[in-house]
């Protein structure tokens, strides 16, 4: 793990001053090229030589955006840290910068509103940043401002199992994944990305377009099937997504397949008809495999302020929530209301979504994202 | 304004008065295997309750405190900006546009405007309540479309709502008379182009797309030419989701932009964005001449102050608000609607709005007449339902009203639940006698009531109950006299 963020912590030419830190923000570009050369001798090297390429073009060449540039078996490749350190590069910038910044100029005593500032900021959210800040202030070794923090932060966050693996109903059956999210957060795109690890492992998947609202949604999942070489169950636009589910559980038992991932529509969390809904495909489930126990993921935006807690709050209350995706990792946002669900909610962050290609889908380390922030 | 606000009070009134939602047991999924993990492994759990509190419950809660007390000393005020501070961060308000706005609020409510004074609480509110106004006041809000085609372009970050709301706004201009054409020019995200030309099928309004490969600025340029082959005076470009740091997708909107040189460029910005808003809208801004934003998402429970901090920071004006899923949820944006809403002092305007164009004035005029004299029935109440639902989402209607958006919540609930159908069924199953006295209702009739109308006793019983009480306090309000029992209706004021 070392020398992974050996480059973070290289002396900072420019320390920002935080209340001014706002041209920070946007210069994490300027920190590629120190990264880049480190991919190689990070843990993940011993990857596929096509990983360390996968990584590159998407920060180096706009065409990379291209739907097609990404091969499949690109999603083999275990990018595992290296691409989260990739992904996580801009986030961290701003963040990381001010945070050093702050550690950095004060060796005897650290300003604790600015730290707070600096995890408010990061959308960690008011109450939980002053209680991060206190207990890490009330903690023995005061000098250490930076670890303290850094602990506290650690402390936050759900215990988790992996690899992750949706377990299966049964012998010949196969394990259900049902992905839920408010809208626009990436649900398809995971769905996608999911499908197509999956299928690298040389499990066969069939995918349920449930999403029977949004205008095109089953033509998006089909062209995600067809990259990650699935099979997708569809019904006419505006069919009850429960009876897509069913029919794509009697589908998957009949041919065999290991894994069925559900798309649904997005649906605000304050909807309680949509909700509603949700439940019933959740049970419709429960009806069609007796015993099976789903991965349901929820999906979210890493660009969402506090409302992502009352969102998750509510999804799990519905459909009993299983693990997170945090997409869209790749902005400038960092996700940081990912420590109020854990620690309320216990529900682990799995995945993280890093760009839009087919292989910018890496598994969630907690250490690593903590250490990422603070390195 | 007075009568008219008065009836659309009492149509909300009567539904969520009489709370008839369902018993909480029946809200929860029973069959849900996996028990709601409760918040074991955080210190103080239930300081995350307050996360759901609105900002607009919060200031309502704070201020009311220091409304009831009479004279204010300084920690009062330090007391109650503590409160507000929290509140907009909780809202995502960016936290550098809080410490301004906390500096200037202090600023003024301790420099002599409230201190001492008798009515501090009112002062508060008024103080806060215009510094909001002043904040979303920001920039030129006219939507002005010129040109031949005008060109209208969309821009934001993936997932922020650019398709959708490019149809709804496509939908709206079509009311004021113009002929749009919506060009998909997102050639990213698999299936984008099919999404517009569906949304665009749906509204009957064409789609211009291009095969796969074309340049955007290419597919833009083929748009305004396809507007022109069809005589089309507007232009909307529906462009891909990109993040603000791309640096090779955002020099491409800035050549569509050179190329196209959109009259309105508009920044889609989703309502539950966090504290990074400000960063992304000021990247976007300084790419491309971004002349308003569309604030998407705003009917879930999400306050919204990223547009707040955005217009503070970049002096961007929110042009329209995204309120719902189908295409013609989009709304003009009013700061002082906004603001108000925030603080819990209601919408009116927005809600005579509304309630001008669905309200038969000749049928409302009698309808006033009964509630004064107390002679309102349920058939009255039926005619009534029947009327606020030509006006929108009940939720949205009761967060208009002062007083009652805490209720906004709870009345949406109800009527996604389908509870309004049900008191409709109730109601279309009595005789006209029983509609007009529910006091001969006897058991035989109730569950006959029930059967008829595919509902239970105890749902009959409870409507009896609860319009039984409605009659008695609007007895009392007859008493009252008319303009007192409005005040009453309408809020604490």
């Amino acid at each position: 793990m070392a020398p992974l963020f050996d480059w973070l912590r290289r002396p900072e030419s420019t320390l920002v001053d935080p209340a001014g830190g706002d041209a920070s923000l946007h210069e994490p570009g300027d920190e590629l090229p120190a990264q880049d050369g480190h991919p190689a001798d990070s843990p993940a090297s011993d990857a596929e030589p096509g990983a360390a390429d996968e990584a590159e073009p998407e920060a180096a060449e706009p065409e990379a955006a291209e739907p097609d540039a990404a091969e499949p078996e690109a999603v083999v490749s275990e990018a595992g840290s290296a691409g989260l350190d990739a992904g996580l590069q801009r986030t961290r910038g701003g963040f990381m910068t001010r945070l050093r910044g702050l550690f950095a100029a004060a060796d005897d005593v650290p300003d604790w509103d600015d730290i707070e500032d600096t995890l408010i900021a990061g959308d960690i959210g008011a109450v939980l940043a002053s209680d991060v800040v206190r207990r890490a202030r009330a903690r023995r070794d005061p000098g250490d401002a930076e670890g303290a923090v850094r602990a506290e932060l650690a402390a936050l966050l759900a215990p988790r199992a992996h690899p992750w693996a949706p377990r299966r109903a049964g012998a010949g059956l196969p394990a259900v994944v049902l992905v839920v999210g408010v809208n626009g957060t990436g649900k398809t795109t995971t769905i996608g990305k999911l499908a197509a690890r999956a299928a690298a492992d040389g499990q066969v998947v069939l995918l349920a377009a449930a999403d029977t609202f949004r205008a095109a949604a089953v033509d998006q999942l089909r062209i995600w099937a067809e990259r990650a070489s699935a099979d997708v169950v569809a019904h006419a636009p505006g069919a009850d997504p429960g009876a897509v589910v069913y029919d794509a559980l009697d589908a998957a038992v009949a041919r065999g397949v290991d894994l069925v991932i559900a798309d649904t529509a997005g649906r605000l969390h304050t909807k309680a008809n949509l909700m509603d809904e949700l439940g019933k495909i959740r049970r419709i489930i429960d009806k069609r495999l007796p015993g099976t126990e789903p991965e349901t993921l929820f999906v979210l935006d890493a660009t969402t302020g506090q409302n992502g807690l009352a969102q998750a709050k509510a999804f799990h209350d519905a459909v009993g929530l299983t693990g997170i995706v945090l997409t869209k990792l790749d902005s400038t946002a960092k996700g940081g209301i990912v420590f109020a669900i854990e620690a309320s909610l216990g529900i682990p962050v799995q995945f993280v979504g890093v760009g839009e290609q087919v292989g910018d889908l890496l598994p969630f380390d907690p250490d690593a994202f903590v250490e990422a922030l603070f390195a | 304004m007075a009568g008219r606000a008065w009836r659309a009070g009492l149509g909300a009134m009567g539904y969520t008065a009489m709370g008839y939602t369902l018993p909480a047991s029946v809200r929860q999924n029973p069959r849900t295997n996996r028990e709601p993990v409760r918040p074991p492994c955080h210190p103080n759990g239930d300081q995350y309750l307050t996360v759901f509190e609105t900002l607009s419950d919060r200031l309502r809660r704070t201020l009311d405190g220091l409304t009831g007390r009479g004279r204010v000393s300084e920690a009062d005020v330090e007391a109650a900006l503590r409160e507000i501070r929290l509140s907009l961060l909780e809202a995502d308000v960016n936290f550098r546009v809080v410490k301004d706005f906390i500096g200037r609020i202090r600023e003024r409510a301790i420099g002599a405007e409230i201190l001492g004074s008798l009515t501090a609480g009112q002062q508060v509110v008024k103080i806060v309540h215009e510094e909001l106004i002043a904040l979303l006041s920001a920039g030129d809000r006219a939507f002005r479309l010129h040109g031949n085609p005008a060109v209208i372009a969309m821009v934001g970050l993936q997932g922020s709502g650019k398709t959708t709301s490019a149809a709804k706004l496509a939908r709206l201009i079509v009311r004021q008379g113009r002929r749009p054409l919506l060009v998909a020019a997102d050639p990213y995200r698999p299936a984008a182009a099919d999404q517009l030309e569906t949304l665009g099928r749906g509204l009957d309004i064409p789609v211009h797309r291009a095969p796969a490969g074309t340049s955007v600025v290419d597919i833009a340029r083929g748009g305004i030419d396809a507007a022109r082959r069809l005589t089309r005076d507007t232009v909307i470009i529906d462009t891909a989701g990109r993040l603000s740091v791309d640096e090779g997708l955002m020099a491409e909107i800035a050549a569509l932009n050179a190329a196209v040189a959109p009259v309105e460029t508009l920044l889609v910005v989703d309502a539950m964005a966090g504290q990074e808003a400000v960063g992304v809208a000021e990247a976007f801004a300084a790419a491309v001449p971004v002349t308003g934003l569309v604030l998407t998402k705003i009917d879930g429970d999400a306050r919204g102050g990223a547009a707040l901090s955005i217009s503070a920071v970049t002096g961007l004006p929110v042009k329209f608000l995204g309120t719902g899923e189908k295409t013609d949820a989009l709304e003009a944006f009013h700061p002082d609607r906004l603001a108000g809403r925030i603080l819990g002092m209601g919408d009116i305007l927005t809600l005579v709005e509304r309630a001008q164009e669905v309200v038969d004035t000749t049928q409302a005029a009698k309808l006033e007449e009964k509630l004064r004299k107390a002679q309102f029935t349920l058939e009255d109440f039926l005619e009534q339902l029947q009327q606020v639902q030509k006006m929108g989402p009940l939720g949205q209607l009761m967060g208009m009203i002062p007083g009652m958006g805490g209720m906004a919540r709870e009345a949406e609930a109800a009527v996604d639940r389908g509870d309004l159908r049900r008191i409709e069924a109730i109601i279309r199953s009595m005789t006209t006698r029983e509609r007009r006295d529910p006091t001969i209702l006897t058991a035989a009739r109730r569950r006959r009531i029930a059967t008829g109308s595919g509902t239970t006793l105890p749902d009959v019983n409870r409507l009896v109950k609860q319009f039984s009480e409605m009659q008695k306090v609007m007895k009392q309000f007859a008493g009252a006299g008319r303009h007192g029992g409005a005040a009453a209706m309408l809020g604490r004021r």
